[in-house]
């Protein structure tokens, strides 16, 4: 959710009045907003660097004020105020984080008109062609060398990744050849807008149109407030490469028609047609009643751009109305509940396990490729893991195969505690599968251990029947289960259920107990459990 | 029993005097430690109200053992007194008995003798008086007639100083009758056994009682997880309410289902690198409704349904990458796609309580993968105020029973709504959960009927349980740090008391 910060003062003295914090506070809730902090440019500055470097700071009081991601017109303190005055009956560079997606989508420029002459041209030349003095520097650079220049830019640096490696770089001349701007980075310096300037050229260039034009009627209607004649603006003729030309801003006025009797049954009241054209325009969306049966005209304005299909509308309207207004009612819709089979069983078995003396622990999905290979002496190969492509650290390079690293690990950070440690866990593990539509499926484990100064292979052992037990499975080896010896020394079984294979139970190799960091021996059981449903 | 011997006699003393007895004064007549009296006092009063006994402590004087030494051969100055003959001694030789050196300088500061120091051999000691009086050995002997009170606190103290005499506190006990005084007691049997039982001897023995002050002996068990001790509880939650369970076992998710099936435009932020966690190896989906995708791909693009759309170019290549579901909203999803290809749509209460992932910055209450509890309802006609109601309906089960709603925004529910409920403890409004109105670009495509609508929420399971059990470091929880100590000490968990 993005933040806003507004100087209180001049917020109080454009909405008309001024109001205790709890009541701002009470104000935002019902309008959709969140009063997040009270503070001052001091405080921020203090709380950052020290008390030393805050003693010069203003201390007016600001407001943060946290924003719903889709209200861009809400963003600056003229959209803020013009939404919360319409809503209380009366009659900014955040955006480029928010809808323009850190200027991945689109960047905008302001300049002071007087300064260049069009037409403007809009293209693209190699970085070393690029040459002119950016904002607030004095001297020339070259695109290339700005890039390295901002490399240190604690606020710049985060927006040469999008054009860094590209062979030409974005840029914008006036007619004269001087650089408007080399979007999405910098403006030049020669055009920058100061208190002289009384003629604003605003562009937005964007790889989404779309998005673009939202931004340009943002911007347009925000800064027009402050015109000569409040809201009035020069549109600008585009001309694109294929000759085809445009004019912008938009500006586009939409007209919605949609009943009364809808709102109302979506919202579960039960207003007039006035009444609720009433509390549409209470939310900057102008409405109403065409006098024809319940019917309601409603006009979308270009700074509602959230605005897209009749449920936005209806929301509006249960937000004037007041959402905590609104009579609570119970569905009536007759459902019978059932259980998931599998979340089932693994409820019932988790209840007896710990009645069987173990205790039961929750460990992540996510594990490095050494927890689920190397150390029990694997090969990643061999899992069918499937791997994370962007893990920020090496806890996150796969989904875990098996359950029984996490419990070692469990093991490993309460050394301290009282032995014997039993512990089990009855979770999901994933393996690729390619029958499946994504490639992989989820298996549900059932693991245990038991960490003591000796091994207790029959303990676990022990555990198993229990389980098969609770299974109903008896001991044979068709129509039952049965352990039969297949790897090292004799210390390691593979269980089988109905002559199928479904997990293995031994004792730790010396050398796995060592790479968890384990000093104990260590016996372990680990079976998928889905084929008892 | 310590020893019956003490205890009866001690009985019989008791017997026979009116007001009470003092345990020291029984112990001096008996000629036995005041230990052994005290034993016999205590093992006396667990029989119930045979004896009552008052505790008592009194503050005497008693010779120190050197203070003993004196009483019986005299202060050190008097015998070096005594040890000068009237012609003198060499002091060296005076140095060599046990009591010369202390006794020479009291000695000398009572002027009882002087030194010679010119006299020829060597310095020589002399009486100065012909007769002393030892008081510091007449003082002794008063203290140890037990007549200490007759000698002044100053003079006490000065022989207290000098290491003579001691002050000790003497704990004694003084002892009456109980309310069931009887002079006869039997031995005490520990505990009930089989043999009592079968013969009846229990009748006439009398045991000794518990200690309830100590605690019992733990018993050998094992423990569920706290977290899924609340998951348990909010599963019934569900089942009480009629909600069935979704599959969610399927951790790994295309983004078709994850996003672009609930309407969240493919250049959304959550679909962003840093957010969402997507797989290398299966990288992509492979099979996926051909229909209603190109119903899904319209709707983004172009849309319908009443929908203005998003107006971008929407790529089958976004949908196909494979991601560690960063919701269990992409199973209800496939749930609802799955409930509008029924011939005739039926209304449905669904809900999951299962992992989801985000790659986001870890911190004490944040993790890279968490639960997350989903509740949805579709029918024909759901309000916004049948919303609330089943929220308030399903909190009320939770023990939260103040609730009220912000306006938010959700890219595929509206209205969307934030759930805060009031904590008394904090004394303010707290998030507790996100419901909506599924959107209509989510819905129809699906080809669900048009009158029907769907309403959801959601919370996650880490938090109410981490303020549930008092856990501040969400490490503490989840993962293999966990606390052991932790899950064995949690007690059950009733989420409405």
């Amino acid at each position: 959710m993005p933040t806003v910060g507004v100087k209180r003062d001049i917020l109080f003295s454009a909405l008309g009045r001024a109001y205790s914090d709890e009541e701002f506070d009470e104000l935002c809730f019902e309008f959709g907003l969140e009063l997040d902090e009270i503070t001052s440019e001091k405080e921020i500055i203090s709380k950052e660097q020290g008390d030393s470097k805050a003693s010069g700071a203003s201390d007016v009081i600001l407001y943060k004020i946290d924003v719903p991601a889709n209200r861009y017109d809400l963003l600056c303190l003229e959209g803020l105020v013009r939404g919360l005055r319409v809503f209380k009956n009366k009659k900014v560079e955040n955006m480029t984080s928010t809808l323009c997606r850190k200027r991945s989508l689109v960047a905008i420029g302001t300049h002071d008109l007087d300064t260049i002459s069009g037409p403007f041209m809009y293209t693209a030349k190699a970085p070393t062609d690029i040459s002119f003095k950016p904002l607030n520097q004095t001297k020339e650079y070259t695109a290339t060398q700005l890039m390295s220049l901002y490399k240190t830019d604690s606020h710049l640096r985060h927006y040469l990744h999008i054009i860094e490696d590209k062979p030409v770089y974005p840029i914008i001349y006036d007619s004269n050849g001087i650089v408007l701007s080399m979007p999405p980075i910098i403006n030049g310096d020669h055009s920058k807008i100061s208190l002289k300037t009384r003629n604003v050229f605003i562009e937005c260039t964007a790889t989404d149109l779309t998005k673009a034009k939202i931004v340009l009627d943002m911007m347009v209607t925000m800064f027009s407030e402050y015109c000569a004649q409040p809201f009035t603006v020069e549109e600008t003729e585009v001309v694109y490469p294929d000759g085809k030309t445009y004019m912008y801003p938009e500006l586009a006025y939409r007209k919605e028609k949609l009943s009364a009797e809808f709102i109302n049954r979506k919202v579960g009241i039960n207003e007039s047609t006035e009444r609720i054209a009433q509390l549409l325009t209470r939310m900057c969306l102008f409405s109403q009643a065409t006098g024809s049966g319940d019917e309601i005209e409603v006009e979308i304005p270009p700074t509602r751009s959230d605005v897209i299909h009749a449920c936005d509308i209806m929301e509006d309207a249960a937000i004037a109305y007041g959402f905590n207004n609104i009579t609570r009612t119970t569905p009536r819709s007759y459902t019978v509940a059932n259980q998931l089979p599998l979340n089932k069983l693994t409820e019932l078995l988790r209840q007896d396990l710990a009645a069987a003396g173990f205790t039961e622990a929750l460990n992540f999905v996510l594990c490095s490729q050494e927890d689920i290979a190397d150390k029990l002496g694997k090969k990643i190969s061999e899992t069918r893991a499937a791997h994370i492509s962007n893990p920020k650290t090496a806890e996150f390079q796969v989904a875990r195969t098996t359950l029984l690293p996490g419990l070692l690990k469990t093991l490993a950070a309460n050394r301290k505690m009282p032995l014997p440690l039993k512990l089990f866990e009855i979770s999901d593990v994933v393996l690729k599968d390619n029958t499946k539509d994504v490639g992989a499926r989820n298996s549900r484990r059932f693991c245990a251990v038991y960490y003591n100064k000796s091994p207790g292979f029959e303990v676990i052992h022990g555990l198993l029947d229990r389980t098969m037990q609770l299974l109903e499975v008896k001991v044979g080896s068709r129509e039952g289960y049965h352990i039969h010896s297949t790897f090292f020394s004799g210390r390691c079984a593979e269980i089988f259920v109905h002559g199928k294979s479904v997990g293995h139970l031994g004792v730790l190799h010396p050398d796995v107990i060592e790479r968890f960091e384990l000093t104990m021996p260590c016996s372990a059981l680990e079976m998928d459990i889905e084929l008892f449903l | 029993m310590a020893d019956t011997g003490v205890a009866e006699t001690l009985l019989k003393r008791i017997e026979k005097v009116d007001g009470g007895v003092d345990s020291v004064e029984v112990a001096t007549s008996l000629g036995v430690e005041h230990q052994a009296v005290v034993g016999a006092v205590k093992s006396l009063l667990t029989l119930g109200d045979v004896i009552s006994a008052e505790l008592r402590s009194s503050k005497h004087w008693e010779l120190t053992e050197e203070g003993k030494e004196i009483a019986e051969q005299g202060s050190h100055e008097a015998r070096v007194f005594s040890a000068i003959p009237p012609d003198g001694l060499p002091q060296a030789e005076l140095m060599k008995l046990s009591f010369g050196k202390i006794g020479f300088s009291k000695a000398m500061s009572n002027k009882w003798i002087r030194v010679d120091k010119s006299h020829a051999g060597g310095p020589r000691i002399f009486r100065t008086v012909d007769s002393i009086q030892d008081q510091v050995r007449d003082k002794l002997l008063v203290v140890q007639k037990g007549d200490g009170t007759q000698l002044e606190e100053k003079e006490k103290n000065e022989l207290k100083k000098r290491k003579l005499l001691s002050e000790v506190t003497l704990k004694s006990y003084w002892i009456t009758k109980g309310s069931s005084f009887s002079t006869s007691v039997s031995k005490q049997e520990t505990d009930l056994t089989p043999e009592m039982i079968a013969t009846g001897s229990w009748k006439e023995k009398k045991f000794k009682p518990y200690n309830f002050e100590a605690m019992g002996i733990a018993p050998d068990c094992g423990h569920l997880h706290p977290l899924m001790k609340v998951r348990t509880q909010f599963r019934q939650i569900f089942l009480e309410m009629g909600f069935s369970e979704m599959p969610t076992n399927n951790f790994i998710e295309s983004s078709f289902w994850n996003f672009d099936s609930l309407f969240q435009p493919q250049q959304h932020p959550a679909r962003d690198q840093h957010d969402t966690f997507f797989l290398s190896d299966p990288a992509l989906a492979h099979e996926f409704p051909l229909d209603y995708l190109e119903r899904v791909k319209r709707v983004h693009s172009e849309g319908g349904y009443g929908s203005q759309g998003y107006k971008y170019d929407w790529k089958i290549e976004e949908a196909q990458k494979n991601i560690l579901r960063t919701h269990t909203t992409a199973v209800s999803a496939r749930m609802l796609y799955k409930l509008a290809q029924q011939e005739k749509f039926t209304p449905v209460k669904y809900f999951s309580i299962d992992r989801v992932f985000r790659n986001e910055t870890l911190d004490a209450t944040h993790l890279a993968e968490f639960h997350q509890i989903e509740g949805v309802v579709a029918d024909y006609g759901l309000t916004l105020g049948d919303l609330m109601g089943i929220l308030h309906q399903f909190f009320t089960k939770l023990g939260i029973t103040k609730l009220r709603f912000k306006p938010a925004y959700n890219p595929y529910t509206e209205p969307s709504m934030e759930v805060f409920s009031y904590h008394e403890g904090l004394k303010r409004w707290v998030e507790v959960g996100n419901s909506g109105v599924f959107r209509p670009e989510m819905l129809l495509p699906m080809g669900l009927p048009q009158d029907v609508s769907v309403i959801a929420w959601g919370l996650s399971l880490e938090r109410p349980t981490m303020i549930k059990y008092g856990i501040n470091n969400i490490r503490e929880l989840v993962g293999h740090k966990v606390n052991l100590q932790m899950v064995y000490d949690s007690p059950i968990c009733l989420l409405d008391s």
